[in-house]
């Protein structure tokens, strides 16, 4: 669950919160683009260290922290598997570099984590789908999504309602073997599915009354502007790709073993 | 002509043998505060559907006779052109709010008719400030309490300007406090905005005061209406299973005791203690 | 018995619902549990069969901790009606819906049996006995709910915000159940917050807080007592706020009960 508690918005105000979710995305896909282009620790490193400004700008770092040490168990995994590989595959030998390759690799998920986990701790679900909405995604895409994420704690908190309900009816979700507690789940999973429709219903219900689906062009409450500070990020994400590319194709990179 | 008039209405709900509105005639005039009552199943929920093309455009089923509102026939015109006319508050605040803000909710119904967004921010502006949310616009519907939820309903109806706010139990999950708020907000909108409302309520205790026509419905059939003094008066009333508030059911009590305190049968407890403080004078 | 001791209890979202709340439930008492939404009325009930385990102090039922006993276990003497009856029900039958809770509590066949149909006629479902819950009204399936628990003959009973939803002959319908049961010995705990149903049945009330008790005792003393009230967010019911009016006659003010306020106001009548 913690990588996902690391990936949840917080209401916060801030110079990156209030950058336009639109260009932020760029930015991600940017760095993560620049991190595809790599597999050498040096630059991976500059780039982990590019994004630590946003995340102290973001006043973020506790939650950052948070969800890197979610990605951390998926990290050993990556390194572990690929030094495993290259041992086993390599004639029972493991060289300086093969751990320098299994620990780029391992780095490069670990910047996609930190670039992407910036991105979802500084942009309110609301600001996401209006950027979606002022992307061309159909409207109803960009409701769906809202409201998805409108429902979730709602959610969260009928299933413990309802599982309390059964547990004071003796059901015991931890007994027996495997077939049994799969089917201990359905005195849970009916109630549920059958209040997400009543739901669902009631829903529509008043999106009906509030005159959904009245006319083509809808309007919206809020609108999407750039500003100075987007204009920046997308300059800075420029740079970073511009920089990126250059390097790979023009520059000898080091490697750590090489330097020493 | 009356802003809602519904002539001989009988609805029946798809797949269903028994009509849940069984020949219904009323007719609302325009600034009434009207309560509907009766024991649950009655048809009043079923009712407060016609009032904006929600039975029978999106629930189907058969239906005879004429509904008429706002000079609209709600037969031919589609639930999001009633809009504009008719907002409608439902029972559960938490299945009625969509968006991640609460002004962004407020909105919803405007955005969705087209509304220019200078206009639009006036107009929810002016509904937050009406219902008493302007302060917490922009928390997340999750964040605040079933009170204030359910204002946040009536101030997404409210945007929309209608002529009749429409109300099904709004308040049955509240604790009394918060419930007290909501009647008082309507019952502001209703005095100072002029805009019909229509409650529908089973706690007469915490309404009667407000209402200046009473419906008491049964069976899917109207069974008393009028003037809420006479109807709360009707012994036919309490046979149906209404819950009389207390106050003029005392009233009625001492009555019968040949303590008299006055024509006026009182709907709440002020009425009542001032009408003893006057006769004891 | 229930013997609640300094209980404190946090969310895991640190959020500290309960702040030291000490209560002794008798057998076969009735108390009432009011106060706002988000005073801990819930969160306080749902120690009692151990759905919630305090972070802090104890809770006793019938002398043996809660910690160190099982949900299941404690339901057997703790019942526990939810406020929506949809977060149960599951069955193809009312049958099987009553019959879930004694199959797994154990019950022989026959037995099951035989407690489901005196469920069914203690709660006048006997009619729906094969009828699937989903096709019956909300009444109904609220009744369900209530035989479902009470099929296992539970001693103590708890009851969350049971009026909710309810019109006023289901509410005098509960009233009499529950009066019913309190012969029967068996002791009632009430969520709610509907002041009106509280006058008549009149139960011992507690009133709590943001996570505290304010204020316990008889029914009566407290709901007409406007000072307390005001505290918890709870208004007083309509024949007390009459009486709360008439204070410059020198009337009694703690009257709830309308037999009552009709006998005493028929002795001032002379005075006319």
């Amino acid at each position: 669950m913690s990588v996902f508690d690391g990936l949840k918005f917080r209401k916060a105000n801030s110079i990156i919160h209030n950058l336009d979710p639109r260009i932020k995305f760029v930015y991600v896909i940017g760095v993560f683009i620049a991190a595809l282009l790599f597999l050498q620790i040096i630059p991976l490193l500059a780039l982990f260290v590019l994004q630590l400004p946003f995340v102290f700008l973001a006043r973020v770092q506790r939650q950052w922290l948070r969800s890197l040490r979610g990605a951390a168990f998926l990290a050993s995994f990556i390194f572990l598997i690929n030094i495993a590989t290259n041992f086993f595959g390599g004639g029972y030998t493991l060289t300086p570099s093969d751990i320098e390759g299994a620990a780029a690799l391992t780095l490069r998920f670990v910047v996609l984590v930190e670039s992407f986990s910036v991105f979802f701790l500084t942009t309110s679900p609301d600001h996401l789908g209006l950027a979606l909405e002022q992307s061309r995604v159909p409207y109803e895409f960009a409701f769906a999504f809202t409201t998805a994420v409108r429902f979730v704690p709602v959610l969260a908190e009928e299933t413990q309602t309802i599982m309390d309900a059964q547990k004071t009816r003796g059901l015991e979700l931890e007994k027996g073997n495997v077939l049994k507690r799969i089917r201990n789940y359905i005195p849970i999973l009916i109630p549920l599915i059958v209040s997400a429709i009543r739901r669902s219903l009631e829903l529509a219900e008043a999106m009906e009354s509030r005159a959904w689906g009245a006319c083509k062009r809808r309007t919206n409450l809020y609108t999407l502007r750039l500003h100075k500070g987007d204009y920046v990020l997308l300059g800075i994400t420029v740079v970073i790709l511009a920089g990126a590319i250059y390097a790979h194709y023009f520059v000898t990179i080091p490697t750590i073993v090489n330097l020493l | 002509m009356a802003l809602i008039e519904i002539k001989n209405l009988t609805y029946t709900y798809p797949g269903v043998s028994k009509p849940s509105i069984h020949d219904v005639s009323i007719k609302i005039e325009k600034g009434e505060f009207v309560l509907i009552t009766g024991p649950s199943g009655c048809g009043k929920t079923t009712l407060c559907r016609c009032f904006n093309g929600l039975v029978p455009h999106f629930y189907q089923g058969e239906i005879k006779g004429e509904i008429t509102v706002a000079g609209i026939n709600t037969l031919d015109h589609h639930t999001y052109e009633m809009a504009k006319h008719v907002g409608l508050v439902f029972q559960n605040p938490e299945n009625q709010l969509f968006a991640l803000s609460i002004e962004k909710d407020v909105a919803f119904g405007l955005e969705n008719v087209g509304v220019s967004r200078e206009e639009m921010r006036k107009k929810v502006d002016w509904a937050l400030h009406q219902t008493g949310i302007y302060d917490i616009r922009e928390r997340s519907p999750h964040e605040i309490s079933g009170g204030q939820q359910q204002r946040v309903a009536i101030a997404s109806v409210l945007a929309m300007e209608p002529d009749i706010i429409v109300l099904d139990e709004p308040t049955s999950f509240l604790d009394p406090l918060s419930a007290e708020k909501i009647f008082d907000v309507i019952y502001k909108l209703n005095k100072e905005q002029g805009i019909t409302v229509v409650l529908v309520e089973h706690r007469l205790d915490l309404t009667a005061k407000y209402t200046n026509h009473l419906i008491v419905m049964d069976q899917g059939a109207v069974r008393l209406e009028g003037d809420p003094r006479d109807v709360l008066s009707n012994e036919e009333t309490r046979l149906i299973g209404v819950g009389i508030p207390k106050a003029t059911l005392l009233y009625q009590m001492l009555k019968k005791e040949d303590y008299s305190l006055g024509n006026k049968t009182p709907l709440g407890s002020e009425e009542l203690a001032d009408q003893i403080l006057e006769t004891l004078k | 018995m229930i013997e609640a001791e300094n209980v404190h209890y946090s969310y895991p979202s640190k959020v500290e619902a309960l702040k030291g709340v000490s209560l002794t439930i008798k057998d076969g008492e009735f108390v009432a549990i009011m106060g706002q939404n988000g005073a801990g009325k819930s969160t306080f009930v749902k120690h009692f069969n151990g759905l919630l385990k305090p972070s802090f102090g104890t809770v006793k039922v019938d002398g043996v901790e809660t910690i160190k006993s099982s949900v299941a276990t404690l339901a057997r003497n703790v019942g526990f009606v939810f406020q929506n009856p949809d977060h149960q029900l599951f069955s193809e039958t009312v049958e099987d819906e009553i019959g879930f809770a004694l199959k797994n509590f154990g019950f022989e066949a026959k037995a099951i049996e035989d407690r489901i149909t005196w469920a069914l006629n203690l709660l006048s479902l006997t009619q729906y006995r094969k009828t699937s819950p989903f096709l019956l009204s909300g009444g109904e399936r609220k009744r369900v709910a209530l035989a479902s628990v009470l099929a296992w003959d539970p001693k103590m009973l708890v009851l969350d915000e049971p009026t909710i939803g309810q019109d006023y002959e289901q509410k005098e319908k509960l009233r009499q159940f529950i009066m019913q049961l309190q012969t029967q010995g068996k002791t009632v705990v009430a969520v709610t917050h509907d002041v009106e149903f509280v006058a008549e049945c009149n139960p011992r009330v507690v009133l709590m807080k943001e996570g505290r008790i304010v204020a316990d005792g008889e029914g009566q003393q407290i709901l007409t007592d406007p000072a307390i009230l005001e505290l918890s967010s709870i208004v007083l019911p309509q024949i007390a706020q009459v009486f709360a009016k008439l204070s410059a006659l020198g009337l009694p003010k703690d009257i709830i009960d309308i037999q009552e306020a009709k006998t005493v106001l028929l002795k001032t009548k002379g005075k006319q």
